[in-house]
């Protein structure tokens, strides 16, 4: 039983790595890509290694895959932040058909 | 043509994927590898993805950006090759990767940004 659900736990984690490489691959600006690349973290790899906890149990394999996922959620959100934020103060262009930059406008406003 | 080109795309990577999960294969080999075969294939195909927007991308924020994600795969087949070998050290590697790959990534962001390493 606890094989089949860790099963299903890692086919969602793959099912999301591909989608959001594919959307890394094929968005057509950097910030749309990190918005799309970012879900390979927090829902793919995470996915994947709550299946691995779900096949190992409470042993200490299992409580290092626990571990993982809890350093993985809390530094890729900062990560993905930090590489938007350089992006942007370095100067890249956003996409012809984005709405707004509200960013733009506060760094105008200081 | 644009729509044309774009269902070919659609069409190719649907019949890879069916084919690669769905078509029966020989049984010289047992189905555990079989199973772990199709998984990393995936996970494979996805590297390839980051390393094309790694060698197209037109900024350096799109190649950190692709490189975070090659990491976080590498992760995720650390922790896939734990389950079939069962040795507990591949999910130490996994993490030990996860740390210098947000270590490295606020490096490259700090340096793209165009800020001195030690303010």
């Amino acid at each position: 039983m606890n094989e089949v659900i860790g099963t299903i736990f890692i086919a969602i984690g793959l099912a999301f790595d591909f989608f959001g490489c594919l959307g890394l691959l094929r968005f057509p600006d950097i910030y749309n890509r990190l918005h799309s690349s970012i879900k390979c973290v927090t829902m793919g790899t995470t996915s994947i290694l709550f299946g691995l906890f779900i096949f190992k149990g409470f042993t200490p394999a299992g409580v290092k895959a626990l571990l993982c996922i809890a350093f993985l959620l809390l530094t890729a959100p900062v990560s993905a932040h930090v590489l938007a934020r350089s992006a942007h103060k370095s100067g890249v262009k956003l996409w012809g058909g984005s709405i707004c930059d509200k960013y733009e406008e506060d760094k105008k406003a200081e | 043509m644009k729509r044309l080109r774009y269902f070919i795309g659609l069409l190719g990577i649907v019949a890879t994927l069916a084919a690669v999960l769905f078509l029966p294969v020989p049984s010289i080999v047992s189905w555990q590898s079989v199973y772990l075969g199709k998984i990393f294939f995936i996970l494979v195909l996805c590297g390839v993805l980051c390393l094309w927007r790694l060698f197209l991308g037109p900024t350096p924020s799109d190649r950190a950006a692709a490189l975070d994600i090659l990491g976080i795969l590498i992760i995720g087949f650390c922790a896939i090759l734990g389950i079939p070998t069962g040795r507990d050290w591949y999910i130490d590697i996994a993490i030990a990767w996860a740390l210098q790959s947000f270590i490295s990534i606020l490096a490259l962001g700090k340096y793209l940004e165009g800020r001195r390493f030690d303010e």
